[in-house]
């Protein structure tokens, strides 16, 4: 099925042949200016090859033409080669609006996943294939890095912010995920599958256990738990701002300011509520820091964001004029 | 067609006598000696340590050490090889012997603090070996946080405190070559008539200067939240490891540079001796290497494109990255040139020199894939990555290291070694090295991690060709060790000037006296000139030599 030598790892995802043909391209120009130079520097070798044991080299020592041709020349091409991996960074770090969003933990060394429906995994994960996948991915401790090499994508899991990827499988199969960002003893054992799955055989493996809360749920649980119900109230009269319709607004601040409400905004307002105070509210919300594990973090962030559909009450609470509107 | 060259009767090596008279010397060229000793050292026992982890490799579940002993093995691989190996090796050897020669001076500007930097280099391998044997150090040589400062069970702290000592090592060195190049140049040696090793070795010491104390304040901020608890970089006590990682690049990347630049300086004094030409674009050459590093500066974080940093930061360090590609690239074509309508003839130095050039155009150019954003996000912290900095590393840095171990050696020792077996060792190195790490791009575009103690099965092959690489790499690292010692006390005499070339450190005995030249010289020639210099003896064409270029009184 593959060579005894490969090169190319399997093609598994939509970044793939964009990586793949990027990497061709500046493979090509790079074999261009090697051969060249190797082969000049045979060139000479032969041709140059000194004579007589006291022959002197010409006196010859220097070109302005030459210089400033191999000096503008490897620039244009260098600078096309910057503008094409720009393009491919971009569209890796924009992730479209209808994601599937899956949370991710790493951990010294394991890695625990869980599904929108609450279905929880470790060191599985198990996607449709042809849907756009986000991994919201958070770490219990040190820093690691999630990586799926037939996808062609990665990015660090590090403690105390959350890090999204997204890519979209095109090919159902079973690939390698690594932890690539070295994390102490057990690094190199902490990864598993990714099993990339025709839609109908995922909905169907996704209710095959339906043990776990998912995760808006267990986070309504939490939300009433910690008594946080008790202060943010879905009508905008509690003490704290009314959290309904926040997910990826706009947040007018205390200082003037405005900031988008997304997933590190919402961890970092549990975690350091002072940090930002939402304008018209007082500083009296407790930390939470050391209170929650990073799941149950999760779990909030995916309650608070399914409030974003609810109605936005008319004292908006938190929410900046212009984006209080929308919808 | 002349007697046989004697030795002189006084040198610098056998002026005086005793182990006093070397540990309190305050001559260069011995202190370069010393320093030689120290780092020949620390290359072994970093090698040691590489053979272990390429023995291990050689089966998917890894059948020599435990995962915390492989991953004490490739950090202190990485500790020895670069703060106690590569950076110091050319400057304070190379550069120490020569930088006072080739500008005709007596001495560094400051002999004793060179002695001072050598005891500091001293203090710190001694904290650094303490934790190696007491503990050992897990964290890769990066000391990424938390887990560094929080999460690692090993010797942290005396091998960070280590590194911060010998930093100061580095900066008292790079304060010894500006203050002397700008000061004690001799009556006649202009800013362009300096060898480009000079030019190389001053860019190094800026970025010595400038980047240096970075490193050690942030090892310092990680040995106090490791030991106090204070939080910097932890973010359960509030601190960010991102931080520590801008930090930690902000004075490591320009740390590249301060390994290549000066083997960039060898490989201009070889290609020029030994094609008896002048260096083609001299002054071209000359400002690349400043603009190395100057923009060598500005180009940290791309080591960091996917920690989740912003898109612009990634935009923009990638952009500066293809800017610092262009510099080197001007180098090697400067080079090439170099060699047309010369008298290329090939001694060792000289096969060191143009394998330089077939190596650093493979890591130079590989450094393109990372630099790109686009196909970083695949192969960053693979095996690609590995193989880029070797090629700059050992391709690179330690052949133009040895290749100017050759050349001088007849300078620093008065004797000349084995042709034969020295060039049998450069062919080894050459395939060793390449079979060595060539695999490990494959390796890393198929997407094998680096510093995995275990891997999946289908990556078997290539790492079987790897360690086959390293065990070739490593007889041609013993070879030179061995027959380059002989040379030095059986060697045959080699005469002050056996290339010849065209540097003021030929123009004094080999070895040379204590105080460098009796006389001091005066320069009339430019840089490399071949033509004008007829005490050479060499056929110029038209026989058009000039009054003696050498105005001794």
């Amino acid at each position: 099925m593959q060579s005894p030598l490969p090169f190319f790892p399997e093609q598994a995802s939509n970044f793939a042949p964009n990586v793949d043909t990027l990497f061709s391209f500046i493979l090509l120009t790079c074999l261009f200016f090697s051969v060249l130079v190797t082969l000049l520097i045979i060139l000479a070798a032969l041709r140059y090859k000194r004579k007589t044991a006291g022959e002197v080299g010409s006196a010859d020592h220097g070109n302005m033409v030459l210089e400033v041709g191999w000096t503008v020349i490897p620039l244009i091409i260098a600078l096309g080669m910057f503008a094409w991996g720009a393009a491919v960074y971009v569209n890796y770090r924009t992730a479209p609006k209808d994601t599937l969003d899956i949370y991710v933990v790493g951990k010294q060394w394991m890695w625990k996943l869980q599904q929108p429906n609450g279905r929880k995994e470790i060191n599985e994960l198990h996607v449709p294939v042809n849907r756009n996948i986000k991994l919201i991915m958070g770490s219990e401790d040190v820093i690691h890095d999630f990586y799926v090499p037939a996808f062609r994508v990665k990015m660090d899991v590090v403690p105390g912010r959350y890090n999204t990827m997204w890519f979209r499988p095109t090919k159902v199969g079973k690939y390698h995920f690594f932890c690539s960002q070295y994390c102490g003893t057990n690094h190199a054992v902490m990864g598993g599958w990714v099993t990339v799955m025709d839609p109908a055989e995922y909905a169907a493996w996704l209710s095959d256990e339906g043990g776990d809360l998912n995760p808006v749920s267990a986070g309504e649980k939490l939300f009433s738990q910690l008594a946080c119900n008790t202060c943010h109230l879905p009508n905008g009269t509690g003490r704290g701002p009314s959290l309904n319709g926040v997910y990826g607004g706009k947040v007018l601040l205390a200082d003037g300011s405005t900031i988008i409400a997304d997933e590190a905004y919402i961890r970092e307002s549990i975690l350091q509520p002072k940090a930002k105070i939402v304008a018209g509210y007082q500083p009296v919300m407790p930390t939470f820091q050391g209170l929650v594990t990073e799941e149950q973090i999760m779990n909030l962030t995916a309650y608070i964001k399914s409030l974003e559909t609810q109605p936005v009450p008319a004292k908006g609470a938190g929410v900046a004029p212009a984006a209080a509107g929308k919808k | 067609m002349t007697v046989a060259p004697v030795l002189p009767e006084k040198h610098y090596l056998n002026e005086t006598y005793g182990i006093r008279s070397w540990l309190l010397t305050t001559d260069h060229k011995r202190i370069a000696l010393l320093y030689l000793f120290s780092v020949t050292l620390f290359f072994f026992i970093g090698g040691f340590f590489a053979m272990m982890i390429r023995l291990h490799l050689l089966s998917p579940s890894g059948f020599l050490l435990s995962a915390d002993t492989y991953n004490r093995m490739f950090t202190m691989h990485g500790v020895a090889m670069i703060f106690f190996f590569l950076i110091p090796s050319i400057p304070a050897v190379l550069g120490n012997f020569l930088v006072p020669l080739m500008i005709g001076a007596k001495d560094l500007a400051f002999p004793r603090i060179n002695l001072l930097s050598w005891y500091v280099y001293v203090v710190g391998a001694v904290f650094t070996l303490y934790s190696m044997v007491n503990g050992g150090l897990d964290t890769g040589w990066t000391f990424y946080t938390p887990l560094s400062t929080v999460y690692s069970n090993s010797a942290v702290a005396p091998a960070v405190v280590g590194v911060f000592i010998t930093g100061f090592s580095s900066i008292l060195t790079g304060l010894n070559f500006l203050v002397t190049i700008h000061t004690m140049r001799a009556p006649g040696m202009t800013w362009f008539r300096l060898p480009l090793f000079i030019w190389a070795h001053y860019a190094t010491a800026v970025v010595m200067i400038l980047g240096t104390p970075v490193i050690a304040i942030t090892l310092g901020l990680a040995a106090m939240e490791r030991v106090f608890g204070l939080g910097f970089f932890n973010p359960a006590l509030g601190g960010d490891p991102i931080l520590f990682q801008h930090l930690f690049w902000f004075y490591s990347h320009p740390a590249v540079y301060i390994m290549i630049l000066p083997a960039m300086g060898v490989i201009s004094e070889l290609i020029a001796t030994f094609a008896r030409k002048k260096v083609f674009g001299y002054h071209f050459v000359a400002a690349a290497s400043l603009a190395i590093a100057v923009i060598g500066f500005l180009v940290w974080a791309h080591h960091m494109f996917v920690t989740g940093q912003s898109t612009y930061a990634a935009l923009a360090f990638s952009f500066l990255t293809f800017l610092v590609a262009i510099p080197s690239a001007v180098k090697v074509f400067n080079w090439t040139a170099t060699l047309f309508g010369g008298s290329i003839s090939f001694d060792t130095p000289m096969l060191y020199g143009l394998g330089f050039i077939g190596l650093f155009l493979i890591g130079g150019l590989t450094g393109l894939f990372l630099g790109s954003l686009g196909t970083d996000i695949h192969i960053h912290d693979t095996y690609f990555v590995v193989a880029h900095f070797h090629y700059i590393m050992v391709g690179g840095a330690i052949m133009g290291y040895l290749g100017g171990l050759h050349f001088w050696w007849p300078k620093i020792t008065g004797r000349m070694y084995s042709e034969w077996l020295a060039r049998l060792a450069a062919v080894i190195l050459f395939v060793g090295f390449n079979l060595t790490f060539f695999p490990q791009f494959v390796l890393g575009y198929l997407g094998m991690p680096r510093r995995y103690h275990v891997y999946p099965p289908e990556f078997q092959v290539y790492n079987v060709m790897s360690t086959a690489g390293a065990s070739i790499l490593a007889i041609g690292y013993l070879l030179p060790m061995i027959y380059l010692t002989y040379a030095a006390f059986f060697g045959k005499v080699a005469g002050s000037n056996p290339w010849p070339a065209t540097g003021l450190e030929w123009q004094t005995a080999s070895p040379p006296p204590t105080e460098n030249f009796h006389v001091t010289p005066v320069v009339t020639w430019e840089a490399y000139d071949f033509h004008n210099r007829p005490e050479l003896g060499l056929e110029v064409p038209g026989g058009a030599a000039h009054a003696p270029a050498h105005g001794d009184d």
